[in-house]
C-alpha cells in the first residue's frame, strides 16, 4: 500500500505534513548522532575531548587518533594497534563465508530438487540450528577445539562459523530454490544430464541475488560476532571486535576516548561499507532471516 | 510440487541395478550428509553434552560424576541468577515493545509517500550492520557522566540536568535497552514497512470512499491486517534478546556491580571465570528451553502452513 489515506481539510493536510515530515527529521537526527559523535571524537584531541562539548564539531580535525588506533593503541601487553585483529577477522571471514555459503547451496539443491524421505524432518532440524542460544554449546566447542589443538586459531573460528552458519545458508538456498522451476530439472534429467551438472550449468547460473544475499548476511553475522571470538581466542589470535572490546574496557593509564572511537570505527567500516554498497540485498537477507517457512 | 527421488523399482526390463546407478541415486543424499552429520553432532550432540554436563559436579573442567539435579538446585538459589532473569525480563519486554511500536510509527510515517525516502531508510537502517560491541562502544561514551550527553546539555545552559544511568544500578539496564532499541528498531521499521507495501491498496480506497477517517483506517484495517509481522518481530526481537550478550559486555560489563547481569552474561562467568562449569551448563539448559519455548511452536505452524 503506497497510497496515503487523504485527508479531508486542505489545512489540517498541510499540518499532517507537516508533523510527518518533522517527526522523520528528528527521528533521524537521533539515529544518526552516535555515529557522528563517534567521527567528530575520533577526530578530536584529548584536551578538546575533556574540555569541550561532544557534539562540537572538531576545531582542529587531525588524523592522530586514527593512527594511534591502527598501529600503536595497546591492546593487553601489547602496543601494537589493532591492525593485526583485524586482519585476523579477514582471514576468518573470507573463508568461512565462502564454504558456509558453497555449503548452504548445495544443501539447498538437495533439499528442494532432489528430495528424499524425511527430507522436511532434516530441513526442520537444520532450521532449529539457527536458532539455539550458542551458550548451550560452547563448553564442548571449546573442549573439543581444545582437544584438536584448535583452540586460539583462526582455523578454529573459521569451523566454528561455518558449523553454525550452515542452518542460515542451507535456509536462504533452499527457500529460493523452492521456486525454481522443477520442470527445467527435469527436462536436464531427460537429456541425461547429472546431478552436479545440473547444480553447475542450471541452478547456480540465475542464483546470482540469493548468493548476494547469504554472503552479506553471513558476511555481517561473522565479522560481528563477538561470543565465539571471546570464547575460543585469546591474545593476538582475537578477532576485531575481541581486540576492540578489549582496548575500550582496558582501565590502565589515560583514557584516550578519541582512539577508542576510532578504533569503534575501524571495526564497524567493513560491515558499513557492505552495508552501503549492497543496502537492498542486506535488508532483503535479514528479511529472510526473520521470516521463515 | 512434485518430488523427485531416487527409485529403487527394480524394472523387469533391468533386472540387476549396476554400482553407477546406485551411487548415483545416493549421491544426493551423500552431499547433504556431511552438512548434516555437522549439525547432528555439533548443535544436537552439543546440547545433550551441555545437558549431561549440568547434571555433573563439574567445576573449573568437565568431570563426569553425577550431581543429581544440584547445579539446578544451586543456579536458582543464587541471587545473580535472579538478578540475571529480572534484568531479561525488564530488558526483554521492554525492547521488544519500543522496537516494535517505534519501528511501527516509523514505517507509518514513511508510507505516507515521502520524498526522501531513499535518504531515509538508510539512516534508520545502519545501526543493524554494526557488531554489538561498536554499538556498546559508541553508546558508552555517548551516555558518559563526565563528558557525554549530561556535559552537553549543561554545556546548553540546562545546569541541573543529570543523566547517571550508566553507573546507576537502578537505571543502568535502561541503558541497555536504549542502545538495544537504537541498533535494532531500524529493521523492525523495514519488516513493516514490507508490510505495509504488500497491503491491498483497494480495500484502503473502499474504506475511504465509505468516510472512515485515516487513524481508523490505520486502526481497525491496516494495523490488523499486519498480524504476520508482529509476530515475526515479536519473533526476531525475543530471540534476540535471550541471546544478547555483546551489547552488555561492551556497554556496562554487567556492572554496576552484577546490575546488568543478564542469563548469557551469568552463564559465561560461571563457566569460564568463577569455574562451576555445572551452574554454567545448568543455565545454559535454561536459555535453551527459554528460545525452544519460542521457536519450535512457530517454526511448527511455519513449515505446516508451507504444507497445505
Amino acid at each position: 500500500m503506497s497510497a496515503a489515506p487523504e485527508t479531508i481539510s486542505a489545512g489540517s493536510a498541510r499540518f499532517t505534513r507537516y508533523f510527518i515530515y518533522g517527526a522523520l527529521i528528528i527521528l533521524a537526527v537521533v539515529y544518526l548522532l552516535p555515529l557522528y559523535v563517534m567521527l567528530s571524537t575520533s577526530f578530536k584531541s584529548l584536551d578538546e575531548i575533556r574540555g569541550g562539548d561532544m557534539l562540537a564539531l572538531p576545531t582542529d580535525p587531525s588524523i592522530a587518533a586514527w593512527v594511534k588506533a591502527w598501529g600503536e593503541a595497546c591492546i593487553g601487553v601489547s602496543c601494537v594497534g589493532i591492525k593485526g585483529y583485524f586482519w585476523n577477522s579477514i582471514k576468518m571471514v573470507v573463508p568461512a563465508v565462502i564454504i558456509s555459503t558453497l555449503l548452504g547451496a548445495l544443501n539447498g539443491y538437495v533439499l528442494t530438487k532432489w528430495r528424499f524421505p524425511g527430507h522436511k524432518i532434516v530441513f526442520g532440524m537444520m532450521l532449529f540450528a539457527c536458532f539455539i542460544p550458542f551458550q548451550a554449546v560452547l563448553i564442548p566447542m571449546a573442549r573439543l577445539l581444545g582437544l584438536m589443538g584448535l583452540s586460539n586459531s583462526t582455523t578454529g573460528l573459521v569451523m566454528v562459523h561455518v558449523i553454525y552458519g550452515l542452518g542460515f545458508t542451507t535456509l536462504f538456498f533452499r527457500n529460493y530454490y523452492e521456486a525454481f522451476p522443477d520442470e527445467l530439472v527435469k527436462a536436464a534429467m531427460i537429456d541425461g544430464a547429472g546431478f552436479f551438472r545440473i547444480f553447475w550449468r542450471i541452478l547456480l547460473p540465475s542464483s546470482g541475488p540469493i548468493i548476494v544475499v547469504t554472503v552479506i548476511y553471513q558476511f555481517t553475522n561473522i565479522w560481528n560476532d563477538f561470543l565465539f571470538g571471546v570464547s575460543f581466542s585469546s591474545g593476538e589470535a582475537s578477532p576485531m571486535t575481541v581486540a576492540l572490546n578489549n582496548l575500550v574496557s582496558s582501565s590502565t593509564g589515560v583514557k584516550e576516548y578519541n582512539v577508542d572511537m576510532a578504533a569503534a570505527v575501524f571495526a564497524a567500516l567493513p560491515t558499513l561499507f557492505v552495508y552501503v554498497v549492497a543496502g537492498r540485498y542486506f535488508v532483503r537477507g535479514l528479511m529472510a532471516g526473520a521470516v521463515k517457512g | 510440487m512434485t518430488t523427485i527421488e531416487p527409485m529403487p523399482v527394480i524394472t523387469p526390463e533391468r533386472p540387476r541395478k549396476s554400482l553407477g546407478d546406485t551411487l548415483r541415486n545416493g549421491l544426493p543424499k551423500l552431499v547433504l550428509a556431511p552438512s548434516f552429520a555437522v549439525i547432528l553432532i555439533f548443535v544436537y550432540g552439543f546440547i545433550l553434552w551441555t545437558i549431561t554436563l549440568s547434571f555433573t559436579t563439574s567445576r573449573i573442567l568437565p568431570v563426569y560424576k553425577w550431581g543429581g539435579f544440584d547445579a539446578y538446585f544451586r543456579l536458582w538459589s543464587q541471587p545473580n541468577w535472579y538478578v540475571a532473569m529480572q534484568n531479561l525480563a525488564i530488558f526483554g519486554i521492554l525492547y521488544i515493545a519500543l522496537c516494535t511500536a517505534i519501528g511501527l510509527f516509523i514505517a507509518i510515517l514513511m508510507d505516507q509517500r515521502i520524498r526522501a525516502e531513499g535518504v531515509l531508510r538508510p539512516i534508520f537502517l545502519y545501526p543493524m550492520a554494526l557488531s554489538f560491541v561498536v554499538t556498546g562502544t559508541a553508546w558508552k561514551w555517548f551516555l558518559n557522566p563526565g563528558l557525554g550527553l549530561e556535559h552537553t546539555m549543561r554545556n546548553l545552559g540546562w545546569e541541573s540536568f543529570a543523566f547517571d544511568w550508566l553507573v546507576n544500578p537502578n537505571m543502568a539496564i535502561y541503558t541497555v535497552v536504549i542502545a538495544g532499541v537504537w541498533q535494532a528498531s531500524g529493521f523492525i521499521m523495514a519488516m513493516f514497512l514490507a508490510g505495509l507495501r504488500g497491503i491491498d491498496g483497494e480495500i484502503i480506497k473502499a474504506a475511504q470512499i465509505d468516510g472512515a477517517s485515516t487513524v481508523s483506517i490505520y486502526r481497525r484495517i491496516i494495523i490488523p491486517l499486519l498480524r504476520p509481522v508482529f509476530l515475526s518481530a515479536f519473533i526476531v526481537l525475543a530471540h534476540m534478546a535471550i541471546k544478547s550478550y555483546d551489547l552488555v559486555i561492551a556497554l556496562t560489563g554487567g556492572g554496576p556491580g552484577n546490575a546488568t547481569e543478564l542469563p548469557s552474561t551469568f552463564m559465561y562467568s560461571y563457566t569460564f571465570n568463577r569455574n562451576q562449569m555445572n551452574v554454567g551448563s545448568a543455565s545454559a539448559v535454561m536459555m535453551l528451553m527459554g528460545i525452544t519455548a519460542i521457536i519450535v511452536p512457530y517454526l511448527y505452524s511455519e513449515l505446516r502452513e508451507k504444507k497445505q
